[in-house]
């Protein structure tokens, strides 16, 4: 073999063993299904949505209207009286529509009276992630297309309307029900309020998270790369004491990071309060200083939870490269409730990926501030207690390896998961 | 008066069996060497007897406390120098003695100046370990196990990596250290060392003790002009 070619082998060797591929290959699983739900949500787009509809104006514009829901929308719910509204809304959530859309009496004379038809639109929002505001987006497409077709009816007629009233001859009220709220807003402008909980709070804990992580994995690799560990496990001090110093080290780094985020958090939080036309505190979703404290309190909890994870993993590092391997199922525990919680509402889950998200202790500071913004206090205080009682049993395991041999020896057995294994 | 008592101490990792059935006492003030090839168990006895292995069966008392009960007590009362130890690479030579210290219920200003004079490294004690040599890492490694005066020293290669000057003065320290009374636990490649150092020596092959005595009586006993010889009859 050529010096190249012996060189090339033997870096290959090294670097290409099942732990290094393992993370690739569910990398890319992942992408695979988040793609596969993109591809779902796109029929969801294209399927006609479930609807209830109320037509109190015999006219010939509402008429326009009718025929064109009835022909663009599964109508599961038909009125003439706006006195059936909270029944067809009953109705509607029974068979889970997204909206019961309602033309009022003078809608045709007030148009033609240069004044634009009010539509009403009461929305049953289901969740507020990114997956969860794309259904509404079908109802929106049909209401702006059934505005287009009563203006084309205008303009084609040869009416006497003002070209504004024309162009755009219906004026819009929107009021969602969502998680026992009632917001005068549509769900696209209440998810868009709420993205920060969608996006920004996930990505930030979970890169809390791994950095975190990395930091005690690392320090337990160091320990044994440096050969510092044998000396201290014959210091005279407890395994306890190690587990918890190295623990605490970390969870007060945790902590200050914690708190510089709730500080960064509440004055981004604070900042869209106050942005454009909207303030979240005038339809009460803004989360209160206890709730920023149930927060806080759940973000620590997760961090000692994590930090004793990565120390129960680290006690298997050999060395900072195997460190860096052993990384790995907590970044994964880390982006699975990310990627969830950005793009779907916990509460639209199906039961069985509900109990799944709940079991992953990382979950929950993702979870906490739009629970909390909706009075969901179960959900967090329960996800505290749970992660609470995991951090436990992990610093538990972690004093238990303490006391063994396994961290002394448990690397010896390393070289089995490489994939060019020595010929016998 | 015996400071350490091994009774048939075993030692398995899995269905390997590392020390099969070893025996033997360290007295106060003695300097105990045990000498064997590579593999021969040396080094899995001596972390077990520093309470880093756990024992599979057999016993070990030091000054006359269980080590498999008391474990915690134990590691008040000894000092364990691992063959490729190291130390805090941030930290500086005084800063990694103090921290060290600050473990032990004595005068910690006492037990660091004293790990300073045995680690002699002057002013690079400062500096930090990040910097040192092989050799002068090696130097603060023995300053650090001899320090606190431990009842018992267990020091595995304790010159590994030292020039000759330097292995020199650590052999002087170590015979000081056991004439103020430590017992004194070692495991060694250096034939010579084994002879100039140690008081008896016990040769270890296959996780057994094979033979054990003091090196004058084995070299007689053996017709042999050295420890090495000795060590190469008995292991052959």
């Amino acid at each position: 073999m050529s010096a190249l070619g012996n060189i090339i082998k033997k870096e290959l060797k090294e670097l290409l063993t099942l732990s290094t591929i393992i993370p690739v290959i569910i990398i890319a699983l992942i992408f695979g299904t988040i793609g596969s739900s993109m591809e779902g949500i796109q029929e969801g787009f294209q399927e006609e949505p479930i609807l209830g509809y109320i037509n109190e104006d015999d006219n010939n514009l509402s008429r326009i209207a009718t025929s064109y829901i009835e022909n663009n929308s599964d109508v599961v719910f038909l009125s003439s009286d706006i006195a059936d509204k909270q029944y067809g809304l009953e109705e509607i959530k029974q068979k889970e529509g997204l909206a019961l859309i309602v033309i009022k009496e003078n809608f045709s004379r007030e148009i033609l009276n240069d004044s634009r038809g009010e539509i009403e639109v009461y929305w049953i929002m289901k969740g507020a992630g990114i997956f969860d505001s794309i259904s509404s987006e079908v109802v929106e497409r049909i209401i702006g297309s059934l505005n287009s077709e009563i203006s084309k009816f205008l303009i084609e007629n040869n009416t006497t309307v003002n070209a504004s009233i024309a162009l755009w001859p219906t004026s819009r009220l929107d009021t969602t029900y969502f998680k026992d709220r009632v917001i005068e807003l549509s769900p696209g402008t209440i998810a868009g309020m709420l993205s920060t909980q969608s996006t920004f709070i996930p990505i930030v804990i979970m890169m809390l998270i791994i950095f975190s992580g990395q930091m005690i994995i690392s320090s337990m690799a160091m320990e044994k790369e440096n050969k510092t560990l044998e000396t201290l496990l014959t210091l005279p001090v407890k395994r306890t004491s190690i587990v918890t110093g190295k623990i605490a080290a970390s969870a007060s780094i945790g902590l200050l990071f914690a708190v510089i985020y709730m500080i960064g958090m509440s004055n981004y939080f604070q900042g869209f309060q106050m942005s454009g036309m909207l303030n979240l505190a005038d339809y009460d979703l803004i989360l209160t200083s206890q709730d920023f404290i149930l927060v806080g309190i759940s973000l620590f909890i997760t961090l000692i939870a994590a930090l004793a994870l990565c120390m129960l993993l680290g006690t298997f590092a050999k060395n900072y490269k195997s460190a860096q391997t052993l990384v790995f199922p907590v970044t994964m525990l880390a982006m699975i409730p990310m990627f969830i919680t950005m793009f779907v509402d916990f509460d639209t889950l199906p039961l069985a990926i509900k109990g799944f998200l709940f079991a992953i202790p990382f979950s929950h500071p993702m979870m906490a501030p739009r629970a909390l913004i909706f009075n969901d206090y179960l959900l967090v205080i329960g996800g505290i207690i749970y992660v609470s009682l995991f951090a436990f049993v992990m610093i538990i395991l972690v004093v238990w390896v303490f006391k063994t041999d396994r961290l002394l020896t448990g690397s010896v057995k390393r070289n089995r998961f490489s994939i060019f294994k020595k010929r016998k | 008066m015996i400071s350490v008592e091994v009774k048939n101490l075993v030692k398995n990792y899995g269905s390997t069996e590392a020390v099969k059935g070893v025996s033997f006492t360290v007295n106060s003030g003695e300097i105990f060497g045990l000498i064997g090839p590579n593999g021969a168990g040396k080094t899995t006895a001596l972390r077990v007897v520093s309470t880093l292995l756990q024992i599979t069966s057999g016993s070990v008392n030091i000054l006359g406390i269980d080590l498999r009960k008391k474990p915690d007590e134990i590691r008040k009362l000894i000092s364990y120098l691992p063959e490729d130890a190291g130390a805090y690479k941030n930290l500086t030579g005084r800063a990694y003695l103090r921290f060290i210290a600050n473990f032990f219920e004595k005068n910690t200003q006492e037990i660091v100046s004293l790990g300073i004079e045995i680690a002699n490294l002057g002013d690079k004690i400062d500096d930090k370990v990040d910097t040192y040599s092989k050799g002068m890492k090696r130097r603060l490694l023995v300053g650090r196990a001899l320090m606190i005066n431990p009842k018992l020293a267990i020091l595995d290669e304790p010159t590994s990596g030292l020039d000759v000057i330097s292995a020199q003065e650590i052999r002087k320290i170590i015979k000081n250290t056991a004439m103020r009374g430590t017992a004194v636990l070692l495991s060694s490649h250096n034939m010579l060392e084994v002879e100039y150092l140690c008081d008896r020596i016990a040769l270890i092959a296959e996780g057994k003790i094979v033979e054990e005595g003091k090196p004058k009586f084995l070299m007689d006993k053996y017709s042999a002009n050295n420890i090495e010889e000795v060590f190469v009859q008995v292991v052959k």
